[in-house]
């Protein structure tokens, strides 16, 4: 076990390694110069330099590289020309824009994108994991027909199409609600879940499709399995061997792929946090790449990175907890 | 499925002659999808003969039209369902006043052309790295391998985002979407490749050919490639809806089409600030775009069905991957 571990986390911070080096390399060859960008539309060509060498840019692109990973490792100090900043351990550099710092700055920015994902995460649990039990239970009737073709059809719908249909329905046409805006949890408890209620019904009926799918079909196979039959000669009725017994088979997987897709939200669900106004990772993202502030899209790419690295992990351990049956090699 | 009896693992490969037939009949006793197919077939015809359709209308897909917006209300079309009329079928773009219709035909054209491209492209590369794996030593299958599962790791649309960024301006921007989410989105592929190729390279008449003379890439192409098709198909069926949802996302973040090219993803963005006052302008483009998608989804569904009945289910949960949200 404890190998296991460490040889998946040992391949997973290759994998963040790769990804931060293919981030880097991409932006270095970014055509528009991060030194006049930073500096703002009045500066003339003295000040640029300056600019370009408080920022480190004179180094060689292998030495920068090299003093980013030691940012993150040992923490690094700026000169912002009159002072020095200092970066502690985690440090993914400074913004080219504010000169905040990038670990702040997603910091700040984390508490968005987590109380969207947690949010859709209970939707998608109650709803998805909800149908697929039901059209597993009324199968071969029209019920799960119905229900097979909603989820299908939920499964390719991109999820602006749903939030936008949502916003018209109950923001424009019911007027039951205001247009979101985020309203930070710690400032007023009430008015943060009243704003969130949206994207999270959106992010989260969106997932629903999938996981009913997988619900359903989880529960389906293991109802043809032995002891299900055992069960069924017993005399159990069909309701409890759906929801007591096959419902079991659908734990694992379910806990499994909610926890990859957690952990790619928590890097940022970039569409639904775009739609709504969410100042969360993904926002962020699309900023940095606007403006092309390579600390902070580095930053953020890394943590999404992280995120989704990690909950594989998680996923596997999850599902070999849930699963007896699965031997974790 | 004939051809493969007894084998343990592989999606078994589909003789040529025969299977394509089987698979026809099979199909068209499914009349959801024999609906997707005249949608697509329907849609497919109309992006076409957009150019066509465009001058039969009187509409150029880029002519402003102030008068039929009303700029005291911030540029609502006059009329209703978004100012639809005789001259303009569907209604014209809030603001613009550009003709909906062509430019939603136009965008019908951007949207197939990108998916359609990308996926080639996913599919080629999937099928070089996936037989390279399957068929090369260990520390060439290992590094293939690895890459793959960096590919797999990273957050695809995010690497999008930051590719489109990089690229110039006067790159053609459909060519760009199709290399990015061409070049990013192949790991799915070349693991099914790679699995079906170690599956079916100690097979008899794989053997056979290879003791016979034929070299690695001979037996690749003359042996395995056949027997490949099948789950490649099927796979490509799943990724071209997905791309078409790639495409619509990065260009409703605004980092996909350039304006004025009219793109779906592109209106749903420009929708969002109209859809109190103007909701067709947000219906039409998420109707075309929705039904596209799911008409894909619905015949790939029904082909995957019907090349193999029992495979169907688990290549669907087991390689979902790339979700936009």
């Amino acid at each position: 076990m404890t190998r296991y571990l460490l040889r998946r986390l040992a391949g997973a911070a290759l994998v963040l390694l790769a990804l931060s080096v293919l981030v880097y390399a991409l932006f270095y060859v970014l055509p528009g110069d991060p030194a006049r960008l930073a500096c703002g539309e009045r500066c003339n060509p003295a000040q640029i330099a300056q600019v370009r060498a408080q920022l480190g840019l004179e180094e060689g692109a292998f030495t920068q590289y090299l003093h980013f990973l030691q940012g993150i490792v040992a923490g690094r100090s700026y000169s912002t020309g009159t002072e020095l900043v200092r970066c502690d351990a985690p440090c993914l550099g400074l913004s080219y824009q504010t000169d905040q710092q990038v670990t702040a700055l997603i910091l700040e920015r984390l508490p968005a994108t987590a109380s969207l994902a947690l949010g859709a995460l209970v939707v998608w649990l109650l709803v998805g994991v909800g149908t697929g039990l039901l059209s597993a239970l009324r199968r071969g009737g029209p019920t799960e027909r119905i229900l097979t073709a909603v989820t299908l059809a939920g499964t390719g719908t991109p999820v602006f199409i749903l939030g936008l249909l949502l916003l018209m329905l109950v923001c424009a046409h019911l007027q039951w609600l205001p247009f979101p805006t985020y309203v930070p949890l710690g400032e007023d408890p009430e008015q943060w879940a009243w704003n969130m209620l949206l994207p999270w019904l959106t992010l989260g009926l969106f997932e629903s499709a999938k996981y009913a799918r997988l619900t359903r079909s989880s529960v389906l196979e293991t109802l043809a399995e032995d002891h299900i039959r055992t069960f069924r000669a017993y005399g159990a009725a069909e309701r409890t061997l759906v929801t007591r017994h096959a419902l079991r088979g659908a734990v694992p997987p379910v806990l499994a792929v909610s926890a990859v897709d957690l952990g790619s939200m928590f890097g940022g669900a970039l569409l639904t946090e775009s739609l709504f106004g969410i100042p969360g990772l993904g926002r962020t993202l699309i900023e940095g790449v606007r403006r092309i502030d390579l600390p902070v899209v580095v930053g953020v790419t890394l943590v999404m990175g992280v995120f989704v690295v990690l909950a594989g992990v998680l996923a596997d351990l999850l599902h070999a907890a849930a699963d007896r049956r699965v031997v974790l090699a | 499925m004939t051809a493969v009896t007894g084998v343990p693992a592989p999606v078994a490969g589909t003789p040529a002659t025969g299977a394509a037939r089987q698979v026809g009949r099979r199909l068209r006793t499914r009349p959801a999808a024999l609906v997707s197919a005249a949608v697509l077939l329907l849609l497919i015809l109309l992006a076409a003969a957009a150019p066509l359709l465009a001058a039969l209308t009187g509409q150029d897909p880029y002519a402003y039209h102030d008068d039929l917006v009303d700029s005291a209300r911030g540029g609502v079309p006059y009329g209703a369902f978004g100012g639809a009329s005789a001259d303009h079928w569907l209604g014209v773009e809030p603001g613009t006043g550009r003709d909906l219709f062509v430019r939603l035909l136009y965008g019908a054209r951007v949207s197939l052309l990108v998916a359609v491209g990308a996926t080639a492209l996913q599919v080629l590369i999937g099928l070089f790295v996936g037989l390279a794996a399957g068929l090369g030593n260990r520390w060439v299958d290992g590094l293939l391998g690895r890459i793959t599962d960096v590919l797999v790791a990273l957050p695809m649309l995010v690497l999008a985002i930051a590719l489109t960024a990089v690229v110039p301006r006067g790159f053609p921007r459909p060519l760009l979407l199709i290399l990015v989410i061409g070049f990013l989105g192949w790991a799915g592929t070349s693991r099914i490749v790679r699995a079906q190729t170690l599956a079916l390279k100690n097979l008899d008449f794989v053997a056979a050919a290879r003791l016979s003379g034929a070299g690695r890439w001979r037996t690749a192409r003359r042996e395995l490639l056949p027997s490949l098709a099948a789950p490649v198909l099927t796979y490509a069926a799943i990724l071209l809806p997905a791309n078409i949802v790639v495409e619509a996302s990065l260009s409703f973040l605004g980092v996909g089409v350039t304006p004025p090219t009219p793109s779906w993803g592109q209106m749903l963005s420009t929708a969002q600030t109209w859809f109190r006052a103007d909701p067709a302008y947000v219906l039409l483009p998420a109707g075309f775009l929705f039904v596209t998608v799911l008409a894909f989804t619905v015949l790939g569904d029904a082909v995957r069905t019907a090349l193999d009945p029992r495979e169907a289910s688990r290549l669907r949960v087991g390689t979902a991957k790339e979700t936009a949200r």
